[in-house]
């Protein structure tokens, strides 16, 4: 069992989702990858609240580390989110009556007006890797459609992505909406983009601004120690 | 094995062939009429001894002689000079092969400024905030020690991008004087760095010791001939057209040892040589081809390398202007003249005007250090941590530098396009359009491990602060703490008993030494 966690481990620190990356080092090409090792662990009989906890969430944390002392790019962090990722998707099934899957749940959607999405789906990537259960509603989407998703499916968190100072205004259009809507305090709104900055989301009402993934992360963590 | 330095794959090039053919033909011109004025006697006498017209034009008392350089004396030396010259090292894997059919360049330091720049930093509170402090870089000028040079030659072993040192710094010790100025400079930079050597000598009766001190480093006279660690530089013509007697004579001497040795020629556009484009190149071809023919007459197959440091003058106050385009002009056509003669080209760049490091200094030696770069010089002075013209060297400056030739050097890396490659972007291609996010994010890692990616500037601070000079600065501490390869304690001992004037302090084996 500990070969199993100490190899599902490694291979989130290398980034390998399945057996076909060859993660940091290159030469493990047709090793079994993260996909792979927690079927594999399943398969064990290893409890899936371990393999989070000390296979996934202990391998994130050392990128984490390895990012902060920028020995680790990008590339790196997202390569190792999107196996935890995939992971993720692969226990949902075992753990729907366990805390141990999501620290919660964070909808994510690029407002009216505007298509751009890789910093959206970045920040996605990287939440999902973080351990938040990531819905992403999409581009250019209207206040009504998300007022609609936030009444049914009840998220902790609401990301609004811009990338225009046109397309930006709809942030606060979609806060208003919230707002008339009586919905506006059961979900913390996060905003993000090229355009946006601190001093806007104050203006619009939203609960914080995030420079990119890493930062949204951190804002999370904050709300999550105020929370507890 | 020896460094890779860069290779141009496609130089640039401002004259065409027919430019460079009337150049030449000009140049020849030049040497049969007027010809050079030597205040040299003996290279008077070498050239009239090959047939050159030699005549007296000495004054009541100041001896010279006029020489006409037929054009056959000339091509014959064109000829027998070396087209590959192997500059050795200390560690033979810092070896430099300079091939002048090779557009290979390699970067060197340079110029034995007088003045040494220290720096440190200091803090300021703001006025309208007292909790806001910054640090502020101080700089404090002195005149460069024989300790400076070990440092200086310590930093440039431990600058990735810098190929070979010359010495960025004179000595003005009180106990280093005229006699004993060459072992100790030759010394100081020997045992700090293991890379080449290029120095000019100050006083040519300690040209032996010299030699004698780089034949103990590696191990006898042959094995200098088959790794000469030690090279030289010559400025032996005072332009227009004048071979001075002592540097003349140095190369002379030089040459009779059959070591190494750049024939640098530095005219000033406007002032000694011709504004003109056309002008200054003409005569500076002359000249430095004058210098190839006495060396190539003294020792047929005397290692030389075609040196170039042309220059425009300054309207302003009649000072060099190395910052200015005409500078890098002329520059870049002798580097092509050099390669019509196949001959390995010094060649000169990013020198400025800035007295400190910062934005002007940046910008000012990388215009220089880029273009003269990309017309492909063997070997580039290019004047690592150098200000204020040569007058100033500073170690900070010479991190920084390295940064920047590291960033060309891999800008001039040649593309990788081939059919293989491109099956492999359009695979991934193939598979991005599968995926809902479609990015190639994850292809990047790939290229970032095989060093395929240049790596952010070093220097970048965090947030929309500028902070390049304070972490230049830890840069610069960081490789000064790293050690050196001496030169090892028996030929250590060995040198300073058999070179007279070596200075006891620059023994790192002796207890209680300064360095």
């Amino acid at each position: 069992m500990e070969d199993i966690i100490a190899l599902l481990k490694e291979n989130v620190i290398q980034g390998r989702k399945t057996k076909d990356d060859e993660g940091v080092d290159g030469d493990s090409i047709g090793m079994p990858g993260v996909i792979e090792l927690t079927q594999l662990a399943l398969e064990s009989n290893i409890p899936p609240e371990v393999i989070i906890e000390e296979g996934l969430t202990t391998g994130m944390q050392v990128v984490g580390d390895k990012f902060a002392a920028k020995e680790y790019f990008v590339p790196d962090m997202l390569a190792s989110a999107e196996a935890v990722s995939g992971a993720q998707d692969i226990l949902k099934p075992y753990l729907e009556d366990s805390d141990a899957m999501s620290k919660g749940k964070f909808a994510i959607a690029t407002v009216k007006g505007d298509i751009h999405d890789i910093g959206k789906n970045i920040v996605a990537t990287l939440l999902k890797g973080a351990g938040y259960e990531v819905d992403d509603l999409g581009i250019n989407i209207p206040p009504e459609k998300i007022v609609e998703y936030v009444r049914e499916y009840k998220p902790d968190f609401l990301g609004l992505s811009a990338l225009l100072t046109t397309t930006m205004l709809a942030m606060g259009e979609t806060i208003e909406a919230l707002k008339e809507n009586g919905i506006r305090d059961s979900v913390k709104v996060l905003i993000g983009g090229a355009a946006v900055s601190e001093e806007f989301a104050q203006q619009i009402g939203a609960d914080a601004y995030c420079v990119d993934g890493f930062h949204a992360i951190k804002v999370l963590e904050e709300f999550q120690k105020v929370k507890a | 094995m020896a460094r890779e330095g860069v290779l141009i794959h496609a130089p640039y090039e401002r004259m065409t062939e027919e430019q460079v053919e009337q150049i030449h033909h000009a140049s020849m011109q030049i040497l049969s009429d007027p010809g050079m004025i030597s205040f040299n006697s003996e290279a008077a006498e070498i050239f009239h001894a090959s047939g050159a017209d030699v005549t007296s034009i000495t004054s009541a008392d100041n001896p010279c002689w006029s020489i006409r350089i037929p054009e056959k004396l000339a091509l014959y030396a064109i000829d027998s000079a070396p087209k590959v010259v192997k500059l050795g090292a200390r560690n033979k894997d810092n070896s430099l092969i300079l091939n002048g059919e090779e557009p290979r360049v390699f970067f060197v330091s340079g110029s034995e400024a007088n003045i040494w720049l220290d720096i440190d930093f200091q803090s300021y509170i703001k006025k309208s905030n007292h909790n806001v402090e910054i640090q502020v870089p101080e700089f404090h000028p002195r005149r460069g020690t024989v300790l400076d040079l070990c440092q200086a030659a310590h930093l440039c072993e431990h600058l990735e991008s810098l190929d070979a040192l010359i010495r960025p710094v004179n000595i003005q010790d009180k106990d280093v004087t005229e006699d004993n100025k060459d072992v100790n400079k030759f010394f100081a930079s020997l045992n700090n760095t293991t890379k080449h050597v290029m120095i000019g000598l100050t006083n040519l009766e300690q040209l032996d010791n010299v030699v004698n001190m780089a034949r103990l480093i590696v191990g006898g006279e042959e094995e200098l001939k088959e790794n000469p660690i030690i090279s030289f530089i010559t400025c032996l013509v005072k332009s227009p057209l004048q071979f001075v007697d002592d540097t003349t004579q140095a190369l002379i001497e030089i040459s009779r040892r059959g070591l190494p040795v750049a024939i640098a020629i530095s005219p000033q556009g406007g002032t000694t040589a011709p504004i003109k484009e056309d002008g200054i190149v003409t005569q500076l071809n002359a000249e430095v081809l004058a210098g190839i023919t006495l060396s190539q007459l003294v020792n047929k197959g005397t290692p030389v390398l075609y040196g170039s440091v042309p220059v425009r003058v300054r309207l302003d106050d009649l000072g060099d202007s190395y910052g200015a385009p005409e500078s890098s002009q002329y520059n870049v056509d002798c580097v092509q003249m050099a390669r019509f003669y196949k001959l390995p080209c010094y060649s000169t760049a990013g020198v400025c005007d800035a007295k400190i490091p910062g934005i002007q200094s940046s910008i000012e030696r990388l215009f220089s250090d880029i273009v003269v770069t990309l017309s492909g010089p063997q070997y580039l002075h290019c004047a690592y941590g150098l200000l204020g013209g040569n007058a100033t060297f500073c170690p900070l400056q010479a991190v920084l530098d390295d940064v920047h030739f590291q960033m060309i050097k891999f800008f001039l890396a040649p593309p990788q396009i081939n059919q293989s490659e491109i099956d492999v972007s359009l695979k991934q291609l193939e598979e991005v359009m599968r995926t809902p996010q479609k990015l190639y994010i994850r292809y990047i890692r790939r290229m970032l491990r095989n060093g395929q990616l240049s790596l952010p500037y070093p220097f970048e601070a965090g947030g929309e602060t500028d902070n390049v000079l304070a972490l230049a600065y830890e840069r610069m501490n960081e490789f000064i703490s790293q050690p050196v390869e001496h030169i090892d304690s028996a030929t250590t001992s060995k040198i300073f008993q058999e070179i007279p004037g070596i200075l006891p302090r620059l023994n790192v084996y002796e207890e209680g030494r300064e360095q």
